[in-house]
């Protein structure tokens, strides 16, 4: 597993970037993913939905999908791909710190 | 008398019907099946229609000739599941209580569900493949087509069947070639996944034949709506692709009963055991085929694989027997690609596609993650085993589970 170095910090990585401790996450290490991912700052509105991800991802042990962000959380998809561009769901889900969203197959 | 109930009489419904009436005792079990439909559908026929390869009675069939005796068939539609109560309300008016329920109610398209494309454009020059209606009039369509640019579209994951699309534009190029239009036709493949497949070998396999055919690939493509007048389709963050001949996959969801009945999630999928097959909310309640939300693929061959698992766990639960978790999400899709061949892809939860020789190791006849004629026949044998062995419930040559044996890890 590569090793990777945010701000000084030392946390474990899957092969394409995403925590592999959940317990090594915090705002501050979202903050760092966040610029990696080519967004310097996250605005309420960020937080918002990376707080969604975080409290769905406990309660039912995986990453909500756009739908379920849109649906049960209110954010428009529109409005997503505006704050995360370019894959919104995998994006978030890497700067909440939750392992890569299950694409289907 | 105990009940066993089972909702939906398609792949999944019929194989557990054929595979329960023989084992439980009639004098004890009483086994009914509920469908709102007649016929059968043989879904994947239905990439072959719009090329004239088959035609609507190639692919139906009377349902009830594929249930077996001893099993009442209800022939309605399912009004609402009622879970805590142990019973389910049908549109004719019965009321059926059960011990234990078996649903397979499947999923389906909606394309309502994207703006634009049920305005104007839809079945004029946007057709889906996925029904039969929409494969017919598709044929009826490419039989005039002069041509110009086919743009095929997944709306979102997941879809049933996900080699389908890709099966589609290799059919389409191979018919364009033989109609010695060709070089009059553009194809375009556009998918909101990062390449031609989910899993990285096969993606990387199948889009080098996307390149091979001239077929261009758009990835990451998540389409926001049809704008039917202009001809394009547009994306959420903007990307536009104008088309003249639009082939969508719609959004798949499962059918509407279940979200009638609050059992589902954001798709009308059923939050499913993945290993067990046993409903996570209710212990009395199995799940089967496209209905479940396991992250496997939703097919034929998947449901076969699963209804082996779920026919030992069903006769376990019924002897207060632990479950055993042992659906590892085998699929095995033999994707056609034009001019006579084939492909083959194996795989499961954990193990992506590889190559190698199927069923026997070394031997084959078929062969895995690579382009043959006799992949193609394995693809054209399978309505046979579809009618004959699958849906009876006979066992094939094939274990539930996948196998290593006969496949190259590639470094
Ligand atoms: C174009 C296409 C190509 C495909 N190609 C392949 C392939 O090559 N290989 C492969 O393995 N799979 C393929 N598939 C997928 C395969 O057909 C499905 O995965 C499989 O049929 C799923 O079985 P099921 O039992 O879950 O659902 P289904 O077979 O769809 O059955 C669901 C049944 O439930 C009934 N039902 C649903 N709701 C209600 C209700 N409210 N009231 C009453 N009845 C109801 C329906 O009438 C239907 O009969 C393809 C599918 C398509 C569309």
């Amino acid at each position: 597993m590569p090793v990777k170095d945010f701000n000084g910090k030392q946390v474990q990585v899957d092969d394409e970037g995403y925590l592999v401790n959940q317990a090594d996450w915090d705002e501050e290490l979202a903050k760092a993913i966040a610029k990696e991912e080519g967004i310097e700052e996250l605005t309420e509105a960020h937080w918002k939905v990376i707080h969604f991800m975080r409290k769905e991802y406990q309660e039912k042990g995986t990453a909500p999908s756009i739908r379920r962000l849109k649906n049960t959380g209110g954010i428009p998809v529109k409005e997503l791909y505006n704050l995360f561009p370019g894959g919104p769901a995998k994006k978030a889900a890497k700067i909440a710190g939750l392992p890569k969203p299950q694409g289907c197959v | 008398m105990k009940k066993l109930l089972i909702l939906g009489a398609g792949t999944g419904g019929t194989i557990m019907a054929n595979k329960l009436r023989p084992v439980l005792d009639p004098l004890e079990w009483d086994i009914t099946i509920v469908d709102q439909e007649e016929v059968h559908y043989y879904q994947p026929g239905f990439l072959f229609i719009p090329f004239g390869i088959y035609n609507r009675n190639d692919v139906i069939k009377p349902k009830r000739d594929f249930l077996p005796a001893g099993v009442n068939v209800e022939m309605s539609g399912i009004e609402v599941i009622e879970p805590e109560k142990s019973r389910v309300k049908l549109d004719n008016g019965k009321t059926l209580e059960y011990d234990y329920l078996i649903i397979s109610t499947g999923s389906k398209i909606h394309p309502e569900e994207t703006p634009g494309m049920l305005e104007g454009g839809w079945r004029q020059n946007i057709f889906d493949f996925y029904t039969i209606d929409g494969a017919v009039s598709l044929a009826n369509f490419l039989k005039y087509w002069e041509g110009g640019r086919m743009v095929l579209n997944i709306v979102e994951m997941p879809i049933k069947c996900p080699v389908a699309p890709l099966e589609f534009v290799f059919l389409a190029d191979w018919w364009f070639t033989e109609q010695g239009m060709r070089d009059k036709v553009e194809i375009f493949f556009v998918t909101p996944l990062p390449g031609a497949f989910t899993k990285p070998l096969a993606a990387k396999f199948l889009g080098n034949f996307l390149e091979k055919k001239n077929i261009r690939l758009v990835p990451d493509f998540s389409i926001e709506r049809v704008d039917p007048d202009k001809q394009k389709i547009i994306s959420y963050d903007e990307q536009e692709i104008e088309y003249d001949l639009l082939v969508p996959i719609p959004t798949n969801m499962g059918d509407e009963v279940i979200a009638r009945s609050g059992m589902g999630d954001e798709l009308n999928f059923i939050p499913t055991d993945k290993h067990t097959l046993q409903s996570k909310n209710y212990e009395n309640i199995f799940v089967i085929g496209d209905a479940t939300d396991l992250p496997s693929s939703k097919a034929g061959s998947v449901a076969h694989f699963e209804s082996e698992v779920l026919f030992e766990n069903i006769l376990r639960a019924i002897d207060k027997r632990p479950l055993l978790p042992k659906f590892d999400g085998h699929a095995n899709c033999f994707i056609e690609s034009g001019f006579g061949k084939g492909i083959l892809i194996d795989f499961n939860y954990d193990v992506e596609p590889l190559p190698g020789k199927f069923p026997l190791p070394g031997i084959g006849p078929f062969s895995l993650l690579e382009e043959t004629k006799m992949n193609h026949w394995g693809k054209m044998m399978f309505r046979w085993m579809y009618w004959n062995l699958l849906l009876k419930g006979a066992e094939l040559p094939i274990e539930a589970q996948m196998n290593m044996a006969g496949k190259r890890r590639v470094a």
